[in-house]
């Protein structure tokens, strides 16, 4: 699990400008669902990749999973259920 | 006589090397080549064609190419690193948790309070706030 600061290594070095949030104890991760046990290099729980898109009211409207590391949502599905709210 | 040193055995070697090393660190990074590396896949096939043509060239006339044996390791190496490859395509990285615990579409996202790159606690509640809405990516924590 990055800390903080490896996060903002990354963050800086891709330009990224959006909030990049550390989950350290993987609390969120597990109220998501989304818990992979000792998944990480050092045998640390971290997440299995997943994303959720919530609307303005707290619902959860689009939940992408994968069952492969390498593939992750496009962008363009993304935006497709956005463009849904 | 002079024996040619055979220099497609190491061209093709060569080529398995670009073809195994090469998907991290920039095939990956495009979902057209990352979700199935069928690029990689070409450059193995094409590596493995030029070594195979060079240790036939050893084998049929050894009289002028060298490389039966360095030949014959390299294309067995070759072939263990297009398996280390596929192994970890088709099968590591698919070693994964069932999703079945996942939150689902109509079930409320639970609320959160994390710290951001500068370790400022940063709420859900906060996020949503004059949003349309707002997309969650957990990714593995490293890569």
């Amino acid at each position: 699990m990055d800390s903080p600061a490896e996060s903002q290594k990354l963050c800086q070095s891709r330009g990224y400008t959006f909030p990049l949030l550390s989950d350290a104890n993987a609390d969120t991760i597990r109220k998501y669902g989304v818990l992979h046990p000792k998944g990480g290099t050092a045998g640390q729980d971290i997440a299995r990749p997943a994303e959720f898109l919530v609307d303005a009211n707290g619902t959860i409207r689009w939940v992408n999973l994968t069952d492969d590391i390498r593939v992750r949502a496009r962008p363009e599905a993304a935006l497709t259920a956005i463009d849904r709210l | 006589m002079h024996r040619n040193r055979n220099i497609l055995i190491w061209v093709g070697f060569a080529i398995v090397l670009v073809a195994l090393v090469s998907y991290i660190p920039f095939f990956a990074v495009f979902p057209v080549t990352r979700d199935i590396p069928w690029a990689n896949y070409i450059l193995f096939l094409a590596g493995g064609a030029v070594l195979a043509v060079g240790v036939r060239r050893a084998f049929r006339d050894s009289a002028h190419y060298r490389g039966k044996i360095s030949g014959s390791i390299l294309a067995v190496v070759s072939a263990l690193l297009l398996a280390l490859f596929v192994v970890f395509v088709a099968y590591f990285t698919k070693q994964i948790p069932s999703a079945g615990n996942a939150l689902s579409v109509g079930q409320k996202a639970p609320a959160f309070v994390l710290p951001d790159t500068a370790g400022k606690p940063v709420s859900s509640a906060d996020l949503l706030k004059n949003h349309r809405g707002l997309v969650l990516i957990f990714y593995r924590g490293y890569w």
